[in-house]
């Protein structure tokens, strides 16, 4: 199973705690692994990437071990600690806040 | 026994407040969805328990909700909003072309006339129509690729589309509004649109007929009156008695024609309220004091309501979809503020209390009447 850790809006919206596991067959990719999210929490559509291009939300960023993997390519396969569930998929959202 | 459900969408969640028809003590439930911007909620009018709201967001984006029982829950309906086709570009504040992009519903309109249908107003401006409670939308194309639409320019806030009247009895007619692209009307359930803009005059727009162009702040309409509709512009209230064929200034008295809601009382379709605002570059009320403008011969002669409303140091903005009516048999009127409050009166206007005084600032702001 693919651990993934989600935003505090987004685990609010999809009724979920802190990290939630979702399954991937084949290559885990950023793409596979947010078809799989979005496959398990159907309300999450369009709040991590866009809907029609699958592109990341702009103010959405993903990490792994620390490391920024946000502008890696979507079809990239993702570090083998989180194929083998040993470290989670981070969704964060930008620390953007404050104007309003 | 009758009573009032005032929804309040604010930058930081929703809330809803409940009455009974004396509209003295109040119930305030919520935050729902906490944190959040809930630009807009608004119920069916065929049935009070169905609620739509729209939260937007820059992290995550649009999400809507809908409930069926009051706002007691909610769940997740459809958010995906797809132009029709390549939507092409609209000018930029600049004159250049800018790519129409969807950002966030602004305004939800449930449908009089079928209980699954409601519309939704968004920015970039565009009407979505959806025939399944929400669950999915498709963009009522015709008005954007309207001749003009290359041309539309956003206001301050975005290019959006914040305002939709739709007809008691007729449902092919739907009059729009657009920052700052003007107003315009199908007469055939959306399929095309007409601008309707004869008739305003704006200073920043050299051609004086221009057909679009115009920062239309809000709309309202009687029901009894279809064809009637009075209008806050950037600058100007205006009215139309030929369901936007052509417009007249109707501004009169008012210490500032400048501001954003206008509202119709629910039972004497020539009564009419304005919130008067310094400016465009002050927006604030005219000397430190919140007021009400109300006319009672459906614009020009226009009074001050005053009492319960703070006269002095007062700079809250007031927004466009943020003042409503009850249909009690002494109307109720609403209105929320950028600082947060939510002023009441149950006798048309005459005397105002806060229900709420510390809300985040306040975006919508919409009165139910309950049997």
């Amino acid at each position: 199973m693919i651990r993934v850790v989600l935003p505090p809006h987004l685990r609010a919206l999809a009724g979920v705690g802190r990290e939630i596991q979702v399954s991937v067959d084949g290559t885990v990719t950023q793409r596979s692994v947010v078809d799989a999210i979005e496959a398990a929490h159907p309300m999450l559509r369009g709040t991590i990437r866009d809907h029609q291009t699958k592109a990341r939300r702009p103010m959405v960023r993903f990490f792994v071990s620390e490391q920024d993997l946000s502008h890696e390519p979507l079809d990239a396969a993702l570090p083998d600690e989180v194929a083998r569930g040993r470290e989670p998929f981070w969704i964060l959202g930008a620390i953007a806040g404050g104007r309003r | 026994m009758s009573g009032v459900r005032v929804l309040v969408g604010t930058r930081k969640g929703a809330f809803i407040l409940n009455s009974d028809e004396a509209r003295t003590d109040w119930d305030v439930s919520g935050p729902h969805f906490p944190g959040m911007e809930i630009f807009h909620l608004k119920a069916s009018p065929l049935d009070p328990n169905r609620i739509y709201a729209s939260q937007a967001s820059d992290w995550f984006g649009q999400i809507m909700h809908r409930s069926d029982d009051g706002g007691q829950t909610w769940q997740t309906v459809g958010n995906e909003f797809a132009y029709d086709g390549v939507p092409g570009t609209h000018q930029w504040y600049d004159g250049t072309p800018h790519p129409w992009d969807f950002k966030r519903v602004w305004h939800l309109e449930p449908s009089p006339h079928d209980l699954d249908t409601v519309y939704a107003g968004v920015e970039d401006a565009a009407l979505f129509k959806s025939t399944d409670g929400g669950q999915t939308w498709r963009e009522l194309s015709g008005l954007r690729t309207h001749t003009t639409g290359n041309s539309w320019q956003p206001g301050a806030g975005g290019l959006c589309l914040h305002t939709i009247i739709l007809h008691p009895t007729d449902p092919d007619r739907i009059v729009v509004a657009i920052s700052a692209a003007g107003a315009f009307r199908s007469d055939d359930g959306g399929e095309t649109w007409l601008p309707i803009n004869r008739g305003l005059r704006s200073d920043y727009i050299p051609d004086e007929d221009a057909e679009v162009g115009h920062c239309v702040h809000n709309i309202t309409m009687h029901p009894s009156r279809p064809d009637t509709l009075f209008m806050q512009k950037h600058w100007d209230v205006m009215r139309s008695d030929d369901a936007g064929g052509k417009w007249h200034e109707v501004s009169g008295n008012l210490p500032s024609d400048f501001g954003f809601p206008i509202g119709v009382h629910a039972h004497e379709p020539e009564t009419i309220y304005v919130v008067p605002i310094t400016s465009d570059s002050h927006h604030f009320p005219p000397d430190g004091k919140l007021r009400v403008y109300r006319s009672r011969a459906g614009g020009n002669d226009w009074e001050a309501l005053t009492n319960g409303l703070p006269q002095e140091n007062c700079y809250v903005n007031v927004l466009r979809d943020a003042m409503s009516v009850d249909r009690l048999p002494s109307c109720g009127v609403y209105f929320g503020t950028t600082g947060g409050q939510v002023y009441a009166s149950a006798d048309s206007g005459d005397n105002w209390t806060a229900i709420v005084h510390d809300f985040p600032a306040v975006m919508s702001v919409e009165a139910q009447t309950l049997s």
